[in-house]
Formats: C-alpha cells, structure tokens, sequence
C-alpha cells in the first residue's frame, strides 16, 4: 500500500510517507525518498494487537501494538485498503498451526551438523553435573523416560537418592497436573537445595505417604538442615480457596519437620492486568509526573517485580545463610515457581550471572520445566486469559539486579531485552509450545534453530564491561537489600520504551566502554609484540616511533566511535502545551535524527528489530536488497558486488 | 540570553522609556525577542497590584512574552523536605512509594526546570532569538533558568572550569542569597521564610543532564554533590552572604578561602573528573518524559541504601577509562 504515514508517538511533528508491505512473515514500511530508506520491520509473531481507529481527513488510522512493546501507529489514506490490511493482519497475527510460525521457514544459511550443535549449546546434563550430581545424596531418575509419570516434565529429572520411583510415582499422583517434587537447584558447598513442584492435591484433610515420604527424602538429602522449608508462592487467601477444589497446600502437622511459608505472589490474571495498566501509562500523550508515578503505582507492576524478588532473596538466604533446603511451589508450578527458583539460583550462584550460565538458568527452569510459553505468549492463537508476562516479569528482576550490581553480570541490557523480544519473536524453536514432550513430538530441533547459539555467535554485542570474574560483587551470593529499598526498583524504559529513542541517554557507556576495552587489549598485545621485536633489534629508535603512531591513531578511533556528535540529537517537545510557540515545519531539519537512526555504528548487528542490517531476521540473502519488487536496491558498506549476486540468486 | 526582575509596571501600567529603549538596542529592526517570564500569567498579572507586573505587548512590540510557572520560596523547601522525609521513611510499602513520591513534586520540579531552561536554548539555538529571563526579583527562578540554559547551550559550560565560572557568573555574582535559601537544609524545624533549594534544583537538573549525556559533562556527580555541601555550610567562603555587596562588607576576600582554588589543586580535581568525558560539540537536548527523569539517589539516598556496588562500578569505569 502506497502513501501510508508513519506516525512518531513522541513527536507529533515527526511523520514519515512510505509504502507499507505484508509478508508471509512481516509487516514492513519503508520511508520513501532521501538516500537513507529507513525501514521498519515487524514480524506477525510479535503482533499483540491491531486497532482499527476512526477515519479523519488525512486518512485511516491503524494502530499495531506489540508484544516488545513496540507501538507503530500508520495512517493509511483508503478506507478500503486500511480494512484489507487490517483484516490480513488478524489473520497473520493469529497462526492455528505451529507450522505457520517464522521458526519454521527461517533460514540463517547454517548446515545440519550446525544446527545441531547449536541445539547441544546448552546441556542440562552438563548443568547438574557442574553443580555436583550424581552425588550421595542425588541422582538422577528416568521414572518419567517416557513422560508417563508428568507429561509437562522433562524426561530427565533429578531427585534425592532416598526418593525410590514408587515414591514419586505416588506423590505425582498428590500433585497439581502430576507435578512432584524434583530439584532445580543444589549447593555443593552446605548441601541445600531448592527443589520445584506444583500444589498437593490435599483439600482440606487428604494425605499421601509417599507425598510426606518424598518431602522426608528432599529434607534428608541435606544432612545440614533440620528441616524443610516449603514456600508457597500464592497469597494466602488464594491458597486456601483451592482447598475447596481439592488442592491446597502442606499441613505442617502431617509432614514431619517443614516450616511453611506463604510469599503472596499475584496470580497471572493480575499480572496480565497489571501490564495492561503500565502500558497504558507509557502510551499517554506527554504525560506529567503526576500522571505518570501516579499511573505506575496504579498499575502495581513494581510491586509485583519486587515481590518476585522478596521471594527469590527469602529462598537464596535460606540456602546460603541458613544451610536449609526450600521446596518451592505456586499452583501448577509452572509460573511462579520458575521466577522465583530463578531468581533464587541467580543471586546464589555467579555461574548462571555468565551469559552461558543465564541460558543454560532459562533453559532449565523454564524450558526443562514446562513452562506453558504458547499458552503465555501466544505463539499460536489460544485462550487470551492464559497470556501473562511471566519470563518478562523474571528478566525484568534480572535488570533491577542489573542496575544493583553493576559488575556482577557477565551480560548487558541488550541481552535481556533481545532474550525478551525472542519469547515472542518465534524466529527460533526454543520457546515453542508448553512442554518437552510436544516440543519433541513435532520435532523441533530438527525443523529450527537455536537462539542460544545465535545469541552466542553475537556474544561480543551482549557483554558488560564492567563484568570482571575476579571481582567481589561477582563471586558468591548477591545479597540485595530487601527493606527499606523501594526506591531501588526502577522503571524499565529500556525495555518498555525501547523503540522510543528519544527517552533513553542518548550516548551508550556500555558501547563506549566495550569498545575501550577491545581496544586497550590490542593495543596491549600490539606492545607486547613491538617489546618483543624491540628486544631482538638493535634500531630502537624506529620502533619506539611506530608504538607512538599507533597508540594516537586508537585514540582517534576511539574518539570516532564513541562521541559520534553527529548522532546527538534534537531538541525534544518542551512546548506541547502552549500553542503560541512557533514550531519548525518538518521539512526544515531534524536531519541528525535520520543520521541517528540508521548510522552504521549506531546499529548493533545481532538487534534483531534494527531493519536497516537484518540479514539473519529477513531471512532474506543480504543487507541490501529488501523490498519485495525488488527494485531499488541500496548498496550495504561492506558487500557492494556481492548484493547484486545474491539477489540474482535469490530471485 | 539576559536576565532581569520584573518590571514595576504596578497597577497603573507605569512605562520607563529607558526600559524600553535598553530591550530595544537588544533587537535588531524587525529582529523577534522572547521573554520567558518564570510566574504564571495569573501571578504575573496580580503582581501589578503590588507594584509589580509584566512588560506589555504594546511597550515592546518586538517581545513575545511566555510564562512558565516555576516553584520558588516556601512551596518549594517543602517539596524538599517532604521527598527527605520520605526518602527516609523506611515503612513505606511498595504499593505506596511512587505515590508518596508523587506527592512531595520535587520531580515534577525538575521537569520544570529542564523544560523552561530547554525552551530558552531552544529559543536562542532554533529560532536564532533573544530571550530574556525574569521571575519577580531575578534572583532565584531566574537565575535557575539560565544557568541551565547555558549548561545545554554551551560546550565550555560542561567542562569544570567552565562550570565554575558558570556558577560564579550566574549564582554567586548575579545575587542568589545563598546566606538566607541555604540555611538549615531539609532536617530542620525552623520553617525559614527565605529558604528555598533552588541551588539544589539546579544540581539536580544538571545531575538529570549527565545521566542523560554521561559523556558530555567534564565534571562526575562528586563534584554536585560537594557544591550541594559547600552551599550549606562551608570551610570556604564562596557561598557566603547574599550578593557582592555584602561580600564586600564582610571582606570575605580577604578573610577566606576560595573554595574554587582547592577544587582546582591537582590532586583534589582528579575527584571530580567525569573519566567518561570527550568534548560533545552539540547542544545536549534532554528528554523531558517523565521516563527520563530519575530520583537522584546519590544524593537523596547518599545515607540510606549503600553505595558500595555502585561506587565499585563507578571505579571500574574509570579504571576501564584510565587504561586507554
């Protein structure tokens, strides 16, 4: 569709004309004229919404909202072509068949033997190996081989040696959706565990030996602890309502030695809600202070995020400081659970800080664990009361940690929010379906590719310069501050605002500072090498001359990079209210915000929402050459000959 | 940009030719001026009663007056002392923290600021005009505006010795009374007519800035925090009295210390270095969105939450930086 506007949300000056384009796998507008063809892309997958708004003179409008909190708001001039495109969105947006999903028509150009070593990138065997199993006191079990026992567990579980199969067997069968205790997480070091399962079918009186027997095995294999704690991640009240359906939670009086806990975590409802409210707040039109603290309290989101967090630091202290092991559970143990198992293992441990230790962390807790991600996240089109934020939620209290302990990470914002745009991207297999046992069923590992291992080809993008393995802030525990600390929990605009350029600082210190650091290691190993040769030569005065020149042209580099003032910026809306003031026409201008966008150091290679250098995420053959008519083609920096080759073959 | 009081215009629209003939000189023939006037149109039209007022359109044809309602005086100490209050009140719960905040509006005081101050650079910078700024006496909301305007207009304003001047020129020279707005801070109980933390704002909103541009400012938030000190209560004689003449008076050249010639030794100016620092010829144009703009936990926290993982950070910064 031809002459479609792109609306800025924050600038009401700012709109682009352009053609809008519909893919099998995206929506894309690309800016007409000027050398620069800015495009935007957006894949279906990422959709959560499409609103079809009142005509006006200037056209209609549509107002595509999703699920990375990306906000693309399009006037297209006919009606009738609006309510074409709005209709093919709804459709595209709302696959009924897994095969439908990007993941399955993505081609990153990788062989066989590739993508099955991208798959073996992270190994949960290897995990539990690392942290000290098989040992005395655990092992690991295949009672669930062939997921007879729980069809949304993992085939591999691990439980107390103690724990023989008749036992599990018997407490799956007292468990919410057969969910029986098994470990998440073990420390070598006193012997605690954190182990995960879903709520005992106990309503208000029933009992299960081999359930109690199963809670005396996990308590046993911690010689250490004289008890248990069992920590139910729901309010009380919550709790207590599902006796009457026939569940509930543990009497202290029927199982020998725990110590129960209730922590008071929303349920997903008031999580999806609670969203739902905060990003209402973020798409008000310049909003004041007031309206916005006071819409982000409304919305009870940081009081959700904290509370997650309380849960994970009353876990990991009972682990780390009181040597005892916690049993953790929510409902169904697929939501709650994870977040706070999560979190609890990542202020315990420094590995899962690494970026190979976060995403083996994901992978075991989350995925190994049957986290339900179509149901949350929509990957096909399901019951809308079963989406919830919940991976968001714990990889937003990854970045509140983030900003508490800023050497502690191996890993950078960027990663995070990358992770995040993923969950919902379906460009890669791992975040498929509810369960191992589907994802094994359609075969995903042979069909799609693995994001750790794309995420890992890219790993240069997403380090923090700050990490340094030998500090104190990264060994051992994290231990944040639980009260009084509310002002510690920030609002996310990375993350929430992300596509909005104008809010966030508009130079990177990250990127500054990762690039420092490529630079002084070669420079370093550069002097290394000239001190060598300096040392066999007997002309020292030429050599001390080349270490000169070379050290002055990195520093220009350096400066090059990092203060790229033509990237600054341009005034923001001061003046939104008053009328009076003159504002400039759109033509006269605002040149440094086209330069901004699309810089070729500004774009980071592996983002996989940057249009303007998506390879991989177009699954289209090179840099260059988008547009479906195939014309117009823009030479990339790099591969001038090459694009013209690669379309030829393409086509 | 220029800086004045108002005009004692008073109830019976009083003209001063000389007034008039000063802000004319300023404009060339045909040349536009704006005024940002730092009161309301209302206060500013009340003000008249009282001797005071604004310049009419009529007498300065070639002025465009704009208003921008910026807190002073006691409203504005009480908005400090209510966010130090609830900074310390340890029993807030979460799901009331950001309303408490809300409350006590320092941060929609900094949004003001920041606003008012871009809307002056973006007079002179985009529409290539003359501003003048003027609350009621010139001396705080004024001062506040301009001295923030030029932090974002001017490159050598960012760089410390530049920033220094800054103050000197328009905090301590132009007559903002340090002696009566800084007195007993938030803690005290002696509600002080006078005082106001209209310095403090200031830092604030430079503080905003560098957040915003961290590689823009010569100087890191050691230095903001050690001026916030210096004003209140000093070993050096810089921020005392109220203005010039009374500095004379009190012979305070003679009899102190500058504290801008300790800052500036060697071994102390290293502190106050932004390690991230490289000259940014450009205006910085912040974000004014509520998203953008932070609690200044360095300060309003510096007693309460530990400092120690982001003072490790901060040094690894400068480590990383000093290293090339």
């Amino acid at each position: 569709v031809e002459n479609v506007r792109l609306l800025d949300r924050l600038s009401s000056r700012k709109v682009a004309l352009g053609t809008l384009y519909l893919t099998a796998t995206h929506v894309i507008f690309v800016e007409n004229g000027s050398e620069t063809r800015k495009e935007t892309w957006v894949l279906h997958s990422q959709i959560s919404s499409i609103e079809k708004q009142a005509t006006t003179a200037t056209g209609c409008p549509l107002l595509i909202r999703c699920k990375n909190f990306q906000v693309i708001q399009l006037v297209i001039p006919q009606e009738r072509d609006c309510h074409d495109v709005y209709i093919s969105l709804i459709r595209l947006a709302r696959p009924v068949k897994y095969e439908e999903l990007y993941c399955f028509s993505f081609n990153p150009k990788l062989d066989k033997e590739e993508r099955e070593q991208g798959w073996k990138l992270v190994d949960l065997n290897e995990e539990y190996n690392r942290m000290g199993i098989p040992n005395n006191y655990w092992q690991i079990s295949d009672v669930n081989r062939d997921y007879g026992v729980c069809d949304s567990y993992p085939t591999e579980v691990y439980v107390p040696k103690s724990a023989t199969a008749h036992i599990i067997v018997g407490s799956s069968k007292f468990r919410s959706r057969r969910r029986f205790p098994a470990l998440s997480y073990y420390c070598k070091d006193n012997n605690a565990s954190i182990c995960r399962s879903s709520q005992p079918l106990s309503g208000f009186s029933a009992r299960c030996l081999e359930d109690e027997q199963m809670l005396q095995a996990i308590r046993k294999a911690n010689p250490g602890g004289d008890f248990l704690y069992v920590v139910d991640t729901r309010p009380k009240l919550n709790a207590m309502a599902n006796r009457a359906a026939g569940k509930g939670y543990e009497n202290e009086d029927n199982y020998s030695n725990i110590k129960f806990q209730f922590i008071g975590i929303e349920n997903i409802h008031v999580m999806r809600n609670s969203l739902q409210k905060m990003l209402e707040v973020c798409e008000l039109k310049s909003p004041s202070m007031s309206d916005f603290l006071w819409g982000l309290e409304n919305s009870g989101w940081l009081k959700h995020i904290k509370a997650i967090m309380d849960a994970g630091i009353f876990i990991a202290k009972a682990v780390a400081e009181e040597g005892v092991s916690v049993l953790v559970h929510c409902s169904d143990g697929w939501d709650r659970t994870a977040q706070v198992c999560s979190v609890a293992s990542l202020l315990l441990d420094p590995y899962y800080r690494t970026m190979k230790g976060f995403m083996v962390l994901i992978e075991k807790d989350w995925v190994s664990f049957g986290h339900k991600f179509n149901h949350r996240y929509g990957n096909l089109d399901g019951d809308p009361k079963e989406i919830s934020p919940v991976i968001d939620q714990f990889i937003e209290c990854v970045w509140q940690l983030m900003e508490q302990f800023p050497c502690a990470f191996e890993f950078n914002e960027r990663f995070l929010i990358h992770i995040q745009h993923h969950v919902y991207s379906c460009q890669f297999g791992n975040f498929l379906c509810n369960s191992q046992k589907e994802r094994r069923e359609l075969k995903i590992q042979e069909r799609t590719y693995s994001l750790w291992a794309h995420l890992w080809k890219n790993r240069a993008d997403y380090l923090n310069p700050l990490y340094r393995s030998d500090h104190s802030q990264t060994q051992g525990t994290l231990r944040p501050q639980m009260a009084p600390c509310n002002f510690l929990y920030k609002f996310w605009s990375g993350m929430y605002n992300r596509f909005e350029k104008g809010l966030h600082p508009r130079q990177s210190v990250t990127d500054y500072l990762m690039a420092v650091k490529e630079e002084t290691q070669q420079l370093e190993e550069e002097l290394e090498v000239l001190g060598e040769r300096l040392a066999n030569l007997q002309k020292s005065k030429l050599n001390d001359n080349k270490v000169k020149s070379k050290q002055q042209d990195g520093s220009k580099q350096l400066g090059l990079s990092m203060s790229n003032n033509s990237l600054a910026n341009t005034p923001q809306e001061y003046s939104n209210d008053l009328k009076s003031f003159p504002s400039r026409t759109p033509s006269q201008g605002d040149e440094e915000d086209s330069a901004l966008i699309l810089t070729q150091d500004n774009l980071k290679s592996s983002d996989p929402d940057l249009s303007a250098n998506s390879d991989q995420e177009s699954g289209v053959e090179d840099l260059s050459c988008r547009s479906p008519s195939g014309g117009g083609c823009l030479p990339s920096e790099d591969s001038g000959k090459d694009s013209d080759e690669a379309v030829f073959l393409a086509a | 940009m220029l800086r004045s009081s108002q005009p004692l215009t008073g109830p019976n629209r009083k003209r001063c030719r000389e007034d008039e003939m000063l802000l004319g000189t300023v404009l060339e023939e045909g040349e536009r001026g704006f005024i940002i006037d730092t009161r309301s149109a209302q206060a500013a039209k009340q003000a008249r009663m009282t001797g005071g007022g604004t310049e009419p359109k009529s007498s300065y044809p070639q002025w465009r007056r704009l208003h921008r309602p910026l807190e002073r005086g006691r409203p504005l100490q009480e908005s400090f002392i209510k966010l130090v209050e609830a900074c310390n009140d340890a029993s807030i719960s979460m799901d009331r923290w950001l309303s408490r905040l809300e409350s006590c509006r320092w941060l929609s005081h900094v949004k003001a600021a920041l606003s008012t101050a871009c809307l002056a650079a973006q007079c002179m910078d985009r529409e290539e005009a003359s501003v003048l700024v003027h609350g009621v006496e010139g001396t705080d909301t004024t001062l506040l505006v301009t001295a923030l305007a030029q932090v974002i207009l001017d490159p050598s304003c960012r760089t410390l010795v530049g920033f220094q001047g800054l103050l000197e020129r328009e905090w301590i020279e132009a007559g903002h009374p340090f002696h009566l707005r800084c007195a007993r801070s938030a803690y005290s109980h002696a509600r002080l007519k006078q005082e106001a933390p209209l310095f403090l704002l200031f830092l604030d909103c430079v503080w905003q800035l560098s957040r915003q541009f961290p590689f823009s400012l010569e100087f890191s938030e050691c230095l903001l925090l050690t001026l916030f000190d210096n004003a209140y209560a000093s070993a050096y004689g810089t921020f005392l009295c109220n203005n010039e003449k009374e500095r004379c008076l009190c012979k305070v050249k003679e009899s102190t210390h500058s504290l801008w010639a300790w800052l500036n030794q060697p071994a102390e100016r290293k502190k106050y270095l932004n390690p991230l620092y490289s000259h940014n010829a450009l205006v910085v144009w912040p974000s004014v969105e509520p998203q953008s703009i932070q609690l200044w936990q360095g300060l309003f926290l510096r007693w309460i939450r530990p400092s120690q993982y982001l003072d490790e950070a901060w040094a690894e910064i400068q480590r990383l930086a000093e290293s090339n």
